[in-house]
């Protein structure tokens, strides 16, 4: 019994949280009833067995336990949560048992968490603790920072919903487009810090891709936007690629070294289908065409077959929507693989005329391949060199030390 | 996981109550304790004497040197301790916030530290 509840847990709470969040008014009280819920669950299960619907016995039990514990504090006349009976009664008798309210509290949670007045690291904290449920620890591991820095920002950010009176709603339609791009923004930003960890070293922060994964899923499933679409098949298709990336030293294997029988054809399918149902709506997202420059890599049998033409078209487009370097610079080396090395560095050194990305260890690195095959051996020394300057990361180095001693 | 909640305060701040506001505060954390235990979350915790009824004692050199007083001197003193089960660092936060004492003082929260055999974390380095 005990490891059915633990169970239900898992697949519960985060559920409960997001309905007891919008009845009580109020994060912590809200996350204290879903403490009281389960444990009432544990002393009287067991014995009535589990309710026919446990999410809203749940749910009605850590509301009975909120309201309980208000009134007893009301009559020790301390500040916290302070209701008036009229409020309590009001809470009381709120709806919360139809499938509509509980997949629109989800999607409340989701919004509140990723709210634009919280900073983009309050919005990662939150979405991971409250929604996706790690640990404040966890965190902290995974974004490799103490666990105090993090529990100040969990803190202050629920501090802030509380008294900027930020609205736990779902965004009105009009906002719906401005206000998803920051929660896809949000998961984005998880998946790359899992999917750039180094191999191995960190398991949590590769279980940040799978929440990532998850939490676009559910995000989907909640609200079925092309965008959404489009943000799950980058990410599949990306991951697909996770066991060709790095050999067993964990050092990087560029997608040129890649052995593409390693990638997950699975995942490689998923990401075909949902990015063809994106494509269906109108509307072109940056995330669009990022998912179809990684789906046309993915289609290619071999580095050399791809089809270089059709991912400079797809840049092309991405750039008139996102004017972005960082873009431009992959947008090079896709011209350098179709027209030759000379191409690819004259567009980088305009990069770095107009001053751009000078502190991207990425841009050397381009610089230093084109100019090693151009055979222009003291230029790609300096520009490995300089790129090598740039980073922390030891990987990173390990590949760029790697490209240097092969300068002959 | 186990957390300590130390609790500080000024016990000047406390001398310098009524009877009946004392009384009131000390009802106050046996009615915390007891909803903490209801909800598991209390392992262990009990308040302080003052301390001035406190003796310091160390060992050197196989002896035992005994003191009066604390260890050291601070502007809050230790008033008490919670020992918690939490699920995290902000649960922790969460119930040490409502420790009545926070209010007059401080409260310092703590992540236990199991002692292990072997690879101990923390201390023994270099």
């Amino acid at each position: 019994m005990e490891q059915q509840i633990s169970k239900l847990y898992h697949q519960e709470s985060r559920w409960v949280l997001a309905t007891l969040i919008r009845l009580l008014g109020d994060f912590d009280l809200a996350e204290e009833a879903l403490h009281e819920a389960f444990i009432a669950a544990l002393n009287q299960w067991p014995e009535t067995g589990i309710p026919e619907k446990p999410r809203e016995w749940l749910v009605s039990t850590g509301r009975f336990k909120a309201i309980d514990h208000i009134r007893r504090q009301q009559k020790l006349r301390t500040i916290s949560h302070q209701l008036s009976e009229q409020q309590i009664q009001e809470v009381e008798q709120q709806d919360f048992d139809t499938y509509k309210l509980f997949h629109d509290d989800q999607l409340r949670l989701i919004f509140t968490c990723c709210h634009p007045s919280l900073t983009t690291e309050a919005q990662i904290a939150l979405t991971l603790r409250e929604i996706c449920g790690l640990t404040t620890e966890e965190i902290a591991q995974a974004f490799l920072t103490k666990a105090p820095t993090i529990a100040q920002r969990i803190v202050r950010a629920k501090n802030k919903i509380r008294d900027a009176n930020i609205p736990y709603e779902v965004p009105h339609l009009s906002d719906i487009p401005e206000r998803l791009d920051i929660v896809l923004h949000v998961i984005y930003l998880l998946f790359n810090e899992g999917y750039n960890a180094t191999q191995g070293e960190l398991p949590i922060r590769v279980h940040l891709v799978q929440h990532a994964i998850e939490l676009c899923q559910q995000l989907e499933q909640l609200m079925p936007r092309p965008e959404t679409k489009a943000l799950l098949a980058l990410i599949l298709i990306q991951h697909s690629r996770r066991d060709a990336r790095h050999d067993d030293n964990g050092d990087i294997i560029t997608l040129e070294y890649q052995d593409r029988s390693l990638w997950h054809q699975d995942d490689i399918q998923q990401g075909q289908q949902l990015l063809v149902a994106s494509l269906q709506s109108r509307i072109r997202h940056p995330f669009t065409l990022q998912a179809a420059i990684a789906a046309v890599h993915a289609e290619a049998k071999s580095f050399m077959q791809t089809d270089w033409a059709q991912i400079i078209e797809l840049y092309d487009v991405l750039l008139s929507i996102q004017p972005s370097p960082v873009i431009e610079l992959n947008r090079a080396v896709a011209i350098a693989m179709h027209h030759g090395p000379q191409s690819g560095l004259t567009l980088v050194n305009d990069l770095i005329q107009r001053k751009q990305l000078l502190n991207y260890h990425l841009l050397y690195a381009a610089q230093g391949d084109f100019y090693t095959k151009l055979e222009q051996h003291d230029k790609a020394r300096q520009a490995f060199v300089k790129a090598l300057s740039l980073t922390e990361q030891e990987a990173e180095k390990r590949f760029i030390q790697e490209r240097i001693k092969k300068i002959s | 996981m186990k957390y300590i909640a130390l609790v500080y305060y000024q016990e000047d701040i406390m001398n310098g109550m009524t009877q009946q506001e004392w009384d009131s505060l000390n009802h106050e954390c046996m009615d915390c304790s007891e909803r903490l235990t209801e909800s598991n979350n209390l392992l262990a915790g009990q308040a302080l004497q003052q301390v001035s009824t406190a003796t310091t004692v160390r060992v050197r050199d196989g002896k035992a040197l005994t003191m009066d007083g604390p260890f050291a001197e601070t502007k809050e003193q230790l008033a008490g301790f919670y020992l918690l089960e939490a699920d995290d660092l902000n649960h922790a936060i969460q119930i040490a916030s409502k420790i009545p004492p926070a209010r007059f003082g401080s409260i310092e929260i703590r992540p236990v530290r199991e002692l292990q055999l072997e690879d101990n974390i923390a201390g023994g380095h270099g």
